[in-house]
């Protein structure tokens, strides 16, 4: 058995244990959906940074470092930066006015049904596609890191699919947030430990590292050997379309953080709106040191291990193992390892929880059963139903994709967050005259608008020449119509318009005539839903 | 379960005419006018500040090449002071929120509680 094995095992029975716990703790809505509103600040802050901080984050951006650069390093800001959006806009109001999830807010003066039920599709919408993402990232990952002990993909898909099942049915939001919350300790440790030994290894001297970012030597894809600055900009986004597309992927996170329907509901496991600011605080502090961090470990890997030597094993998301093998050996590199399973267990986890509940409360209880919970408890029990068959599809799926190119699934969750979920939060609580015609407007352009735009953009359009492994094949073989990868810089108005002009085509005097009621909760906490005692 | 206890100490108001009374107060506009002030002029700038970050290296790009120090250049520079002003801006946020607690609390206390009508 290799040494990433036991760290694996591990790592998912102290989980087991915690959720064996937690499953003790989780009797009651309150409790299940929400750890029963009782999770500290500091706890929910380092929670939320677990959630957020996907194996797309520390392989991902690593390995783009490694092998382009700053430009990589850039991608990084955007992911720290969009916390003030959640900070300044949506995270006090959302836990003032909402009880379990997002649409709580949305429906509240206007019907519940047709928002509820809009609101819930983006939400299964988001968390699927992410999901999804993640799985096949997840056992494509596992099956590399775990080659030693013969774990096959299909083996790995179905192991984290099964883990992140048990967590959420039998442990609700409580084993999930302490699973978060162990996964980003870990994923921090790891960061820091890296990049103390990247810098050891250049003596402790900022200007030898810099150095020697400014040499970077690999061979580019017709063979022949160049050395590059790594340092200067444009080695990923190149014109015509390099800084638009920048933009559009700024657009994406800045807007679409904040409109994560498994980041949101983060909020209401803690027990007034003050405690959700201090909570997005601490996750700014982990998450912003985090992708500073980046520098070491994505400029460490191109210059102490290369990109001619990461290709050679396994490819740009390997980068990160890979460093920390060169660094300490296999100890450290099974260490490294595991926290990239942590990372991607509590993710998925999180997505799982959030699109149950989704499905629980909005669907089932108040589009379906117009707000009448039938029989005491059934809400929970549907929730436990919900988590396990969607996390029984995403295996599935999962299994089935194993040789697409998926990453793309990514761009798109933010990019419907941004576009659906976010212009739809900020006019109900702010927009006087904004109505249900809006809200199901908003809801549906935005999330139309960005499926369509992917759909003819490069990363599903694209002509490949015929060495092209399967994996990277374009899975339209047409030139994109669309010439962004990122589809925020249109999806986003497009959003608010359908929103806006939904709006205009409808009155609806019993929506306005409860803005002020909204407002005053919304910004006061006024008659917030409260902690619940034990 | 013990959720209904809290709900005993803190009546909330329940007539639409009882948060239309709250929301054209003179406590709660100034609470939204306090808000406002912080909130409005944080998120342009911080907006503003961090898209100027992909359109300089997308349309200036010799000038953020610059080399400040050794090789490190101002493109670097500048993608790394965006972590900073984003926890600065956090930081005076949350400052700027005590005031915003304060003056909640006001509200929900000449409000919230039935007795003290």
């Amino acid at each position: 058995m290799s040494i990433s094995l036991v760290m694996f095992l591990i790592f998912i029975a102290i989980t087991l244990g915690i959720t064996y716990w937690a499953s003790k703790r989780s009797a009651g809505a309150s409790a299940y959906f929400a750890a029963s509103r009782q999770i500290k600040g500091w706890q929910n802050g380092i929670a939320v940074a677990g959630d957020y901080m996907s194996a797309a984050s520390f392989l991902g951006i690593a390995g783009l470092i490694a092998f382009n650069g700053y430009d990589g390093f850039m991608y990084s800001v955007g992911w720290l930066v969009a916390y003030l959006t959640v900070l300044l806009v949506v995270a006090e109001p959302l836990r003032n006015a909402g009880k379990y999830t997002m649409a709580d807010v949305l429906a509240y003066r206007l019907h519940p049904r047709p928002v509820r039920a809009m609101a819930s599709l983006s939400t299964l919408t988001v968390s699927t596609f992410y999901m999804i993402a993640q799985m096949v990232g997840a056992g494509t990952l596992v099956a590399l890191l775990l080659k030693d002990s013969g774990i096959k993909y299909w083996q790995a898909v179905i192991g984290v699919g099964i883990l992140m099942i048990v967590y959420v049915v039998f442990g609700g939001m409580l084993a999930t947030t302490w699973v978060q919350i162990i996964k980003a300790i870990l994923l921090m440790a790891g960061t820091i430990l890296l990049s103390i030994l990247v810098l050891a290894h250049f003596g402790f001297s900022f200007g030898d590292f810099f150095n020697a970012i400014g040499q970077v030597t690999y061979h580019d894809a017709k063979g022949a050997q160049i050395t590059k600055d790594f340092l200067t900009p444009g080695l990923m986004y190149k014109p015509p379309y390099g800084a638009l597309d920048l933009i559009s992927l700024g657009i994406a996170l800045i807007f679409g953080t904040a409109g994560l329907p498994h980041i949101l509901v983060r909020f209401y496991t803690v027990p007034d709106a003050k405690t959700a600011r201090h909570s997005v605080v601490w996750a700014m502090v982990l998450i912003g040191t985090f992708y500073i961090m980046t520098t070491f470990l994505g400029f460490g890997a191109a210059t102490i291990v290369g990109p001619d030597f990461i290709k050679g094993h396994g490819g740009t998301n390997m980068s990160a193992p890979l460093l920390a093998q060169a660094l300490a050996g296999n100890i450290f590199f099974a260490f490294i390892s595991a926290i990239a399973f942590a990372t991607i267990l509590a993710v998925v986890a999180g997505l799982t929880i959030s699109a149950s509940t989704s499905f629980a409360h909005d669907f089932w209880t108040n589009v379906i059963h117009r707000g009448v919970e039938r029989k005491a408890g059934e809400e929970v029990r549907v929730a436990r139903v919900a988590a396990f068959v969607v996390g029984f599809i995403a295996i599935l799926i999962a299994l089935k994709l194993q040789t697409a190119n998926v990453a793309f699934l990514v761009a798109l969750t933010f990019a419907v967050a941004a576009s659906a979920n976010l212009p739809v939060i900020v006019f109900s609580i702010f927009w006087k005259r904004f109505n249900t015609y809006g809200a199901v407007g908003g809801l549906a352009v935005g999330l139309v608008s960005s499926l369509a735009l992917i759909v003819i953009s490069p990363n599903i359009m694209g002509i490949d020449a015929p060495t092209v492994a399967a994996s990277a094949r374009h899975l339209i073989q047409a030139k994109a119509i669309f010439p962004l990868s990122n589809p925020a810089i249109l999806s986003v108005p497009l959003g608010f318009l359908g929103a806006i002009i939904g709006t205009f085509l409808s009155r609806e005097p019993s929506a306005e005539a409860k803005f002020n009621e909204l407002l005053v909760r919304s910004n006061t906490g006024l008659g917030a839903e409260k902690a619940v005692a034990h | 379960m013990a959720e209904p206890m809290a709900e005993a100490v803190q009546r909330v108001p329940t007539g639409q005419t009882d948060w239309d009374r709250i929301a054209n107060s003179r406590k709660f506009q100034d609470l939204m006018a306090t808000k406002k002030m912080f909130i409005v002029p944080a998120f342009i700038f911080f907006v503003v500040y961090y898209f100027a970050l992909p359109v300089l290296v997308g349309y200036a790009p010799n000038f953020m090449a610059m080399k400040v120090w050794g090789n490190v250049n101002i493109a670097y520079l500048f993608a790394l002071s965006q972590f900073f002003v984003a926890w600065i801006i956090a930081g005076l946020y949350v400052r700027a929120a005590n005031d915003f607690d304060r003056l909640s609390q006001d509200i929900i206390e000449s409000n919230g509680t039935g007795e003290r009508r």
